[in-house]
């Protein structure tokens, strides 16, 4: 096995550890072990693992409550991560916050946030750190096409591009936000268009290959790295499920559905694998993920609840 | 007389004000084509058309601001915030324009809308889709604040919170939005703003709740009933401005006093009410009044059951109070 063989390998193996993760968290939320709101990243799972192929360890990144590929990809434990939905002690962060809200200090993921735009602006914030501190560490902020409109995204990137600071502004443009499609959420679709205003570098690509995402993302990462400049890359993708779990979805066709799941990115990686003669090992890391999957699960069941103290301050 | 659910309700007192007036206008994420995230809009993009029921991008300071604008130029616009925690976007232009726009116009332009937003926990939501933000408003002068627990309220009191002439915050608690059902009265119908409701006569504690936790209060109380205390249970219904003279004629006779409420405790509308109580009747009280509220933490998304002040929190301090 060539080595650029054993690296797609690897990040077929993560987007499959993602999908397998999430098929079984709607499972378990169907049954009611998962509360509240979930939302799958069913058909985006190139770009979590592309970006993090393309970045250092010890970068930052910081995302939007559809946060649990972008957990796992950096390397957040299946465990920690299926505890948290099931609102267990054992999740990360300490089942108090659930799928929107994952957190993981050790592997520089500063959150899932549930304020559409809100975490925009800190990741402007996080690049100053870096850069005040000589540290060379980019931060890449990942968002969807719906927090273009909000306020605090044209903040973010305004005083990025005024203080030159090094950053990657990810948009995952999903093509809806909840309901609503793109058409009739922005005025000019091309969201790429949005840095000249500030005067800052864009890309603008689809997430047909998770090598394209990880190459294309190379050259922002670079140039927040070496030249202290963020870029706003465009990722055009799609989700195969619902908003989240509870949104039945009435907005778009089932055609047109069953005609952007023909660009998956994770069969296009797998057929490339299997063409290049690696079927067995493709197939020997599906296993090892089903057992990593199952693991998580029964570790989430058997975990504890937080005790009430865990939540609550002493004013009452 | 109709049995409706919240949900109905609301939609039925919307669709009722657009016939009937045509400056009124809904705007919001996903409220047209979708009908709402709790399909409270539903079937008003049908009927009123795409310039009345208005899809808005993600864009709560642009949804509220140019609601304003809109008002100023004579509509009465009625903007839905999907969730009351995604409302400080829009927290500048609802604080530094809209709560002063009358005042500091000397009258000259009212500014009238309502802002319709769920609130409240009970949907295990956790941090940003369970948060209960109406002491945050209130404290700002120059809004009113509106909670209704009822169908029937929930109507009436939209009805009658569109035709005043000051913006109001129209809090939804979504926790009860299909499982509040009662009979609805037909066509118009108007509940006065600022007026309580005493849900249950008593005259040894008086209980205030409103929003979802009144079915609480309301539980505690039967279960305190089988205890022999009688409670005197209040749905405040308006929360600002208050219907401090129920509360007041309501605590002289009884001298005992519980509030419950899910927001945090500290500076809470239950701190405002105690306070306007010892004030205004010190000298009948028989027991320190008691809250019995949310934590002062951000609102958890496990144990959602244990910060909410449920039933079985409220009874001991009903209890307490009335041994006292
Ligand atoms: C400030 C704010 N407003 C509204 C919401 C409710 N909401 C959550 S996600 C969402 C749509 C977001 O779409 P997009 O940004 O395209 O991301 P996607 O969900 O497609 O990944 C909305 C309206 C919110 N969380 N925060």
């Amino acid at each position: 096995m060539s080595t650029s063989d054993a690296t797609h390998l690897a990040l077929y193996r993560q987007m499959v550890l993602i999908r397998r993760f999430e098929e079984e968290a709607a499972r378990a939320y169907s049954q009611g072990k998962i509360g509240g709101f979930l939302h799958l990243y069913i058909g985006q799972e190139p770009i979590a693992v592309g970006a993090v192929a393309a970045l250092q360890p010890d970068d930052y990144v910081i995302t939007t409550y559809r946060d649990h590929g972008l957990a796992l990809a950096r390397g957040m434990t299946p465990r920690a991560a299926m505890a948290e939905l099931f609102g267990k002690v054992t999740g990360c962060s300490k089942g108090l916050g659930g799928s929107m809200h994952f957190f993981d200090a050790e592997h520089h993921m500063l959150g899932g946030y549930g304020i559409v735009g809100g975490h925009i602006p800190i990741a402007a914030g996080t690049a100053f750190a870096s850069k005040y501190r000589e540290e060379k560490r980019v931060s890449m902020c990942f968002f969807g096409e719906g927090a273009v409109s909000i306020g605090d995204f044209h903040e973010g990137l305004s005083l990025a591009a005024l203080w030159k600071l090094p950053i990657v502004f990810v948009c995952e443009n999903n093509e809806y936000a909840m309901g609503t499609p793109l058409s009739r959420e922005l005025s000019v679709e091309d969201v790429s268009t949005k840095a000249l205003g500030y005067g800052m570098a864009r890309d603008r690509f689809f997430a047909d290959h998770v090598l394209t995402v990880r190459d294309r993302l190379a050259e922002a990462i670079e140039r927040a790295r070496e030249l202290s400049e963020p870029t706003l890359v465009e990722i055009r993708t799609y989700r195969f499920r619902g908003h989240s779990m509870s949104d039945p979805g009435k907005y778009r066709t089932p055609e047109e559905l069953e005609e952007r799941k023909k660009r998956d990115a994770v069969l296009r990686s797998r057929a490339d694998l299997e063409a290049a003669g690696m079927g067995a090992d493709v197939e020997a890391a599906e296993k090892e993920i089903e057992d990593i999957v199952a693991d998580a699960v029964r570790f989430a069941e058997e975990s504890p609840e937080p005790g009430p103290g865990v939540a609550r301050s002493d004013n009452v | 007389m109709p049995q409706m659910n919240m949900v109905q309700a609301i939609n039925d007192a919307l669709r009722i004000e657009m016939r009937r007036d045509h400056r009124v206008v809904v705007l919001g994420e996903d409220v047209g084509k979708v009908g709402g995230v709790f399909r409270v809009t539903q079937g008003l993009y049908d009927e009123f058309g795409d310039d009345r029921v208005i899809d808005t991008p993600l864009s709560e300071g642009g949804i509220i601001g140019t609601a304003i604008g809109m008002a100023l130029y004579g509509l009465v616009p009625v903007p839905e915030i999907q969730f009351s925690d995604f409302i400080f976007p829009a927290y500048d232009q609802i604080v530094s324009e809209l709560a002063k726009y009358r005042y500091r116009s000397g009258g000259e332009y009212p500014a009238k809308l309502v802002i319709r937003t769920p609130v409240g926990g009970g949907i295990r939501g956790g941090h940003y889709h369970s948060q209960s933000p109406e002491a945050q408003f209130i404290h700002v002068a120059g809004l009113k604040v509106v909670c209704p627990a009822s169908p029937a309220d929930a109507k009436g009191l939209l009805l009658a919170s569109i035709r005043d002439p000051d913006p109001v915050l129209f809090f939804e608690p979504k926790r009860i939005y299909r499982a509040a059902k009662g009979e609805v009265p037909e066509g118009d119908f108007v509940v006065p703003l600022g007026k309580a409701n005493v849900v249950k006569p008593g005259v040894h504690v008086t209980v205030i709740a409103w929003g979802a936790m009144l079915y609480e209060a309301l539980e505690a109380s039967n279960q305190a009933g089988k205890q022999g205390i009688d409670c005197e249970v209040i749905d405040l219904r308006t929360l600002w401005p208050l219907d401090i003279d129920t509360i007041i004629a309501s605590v002289k006779k009884t001298g005992r006093v519980v509030v419950v409420h899910e927001a945090p405790k500290s500076c809470g509308l239950g701190g405002e009410i105690v306070s306007l109580i010892n004030e205004k009747a010190f000298l009948h009280l028989e027991a320190p009044p008691k809250r019995v509220t949310g934590f002062d933490t951000p609102f958890p998304y496990t144990l959602e059951n244990e910060y909410l002040p449920l039933a079985h929190r409220i009874l001991p301090a009903i209890v307490e109070t009335a041994r006292y």
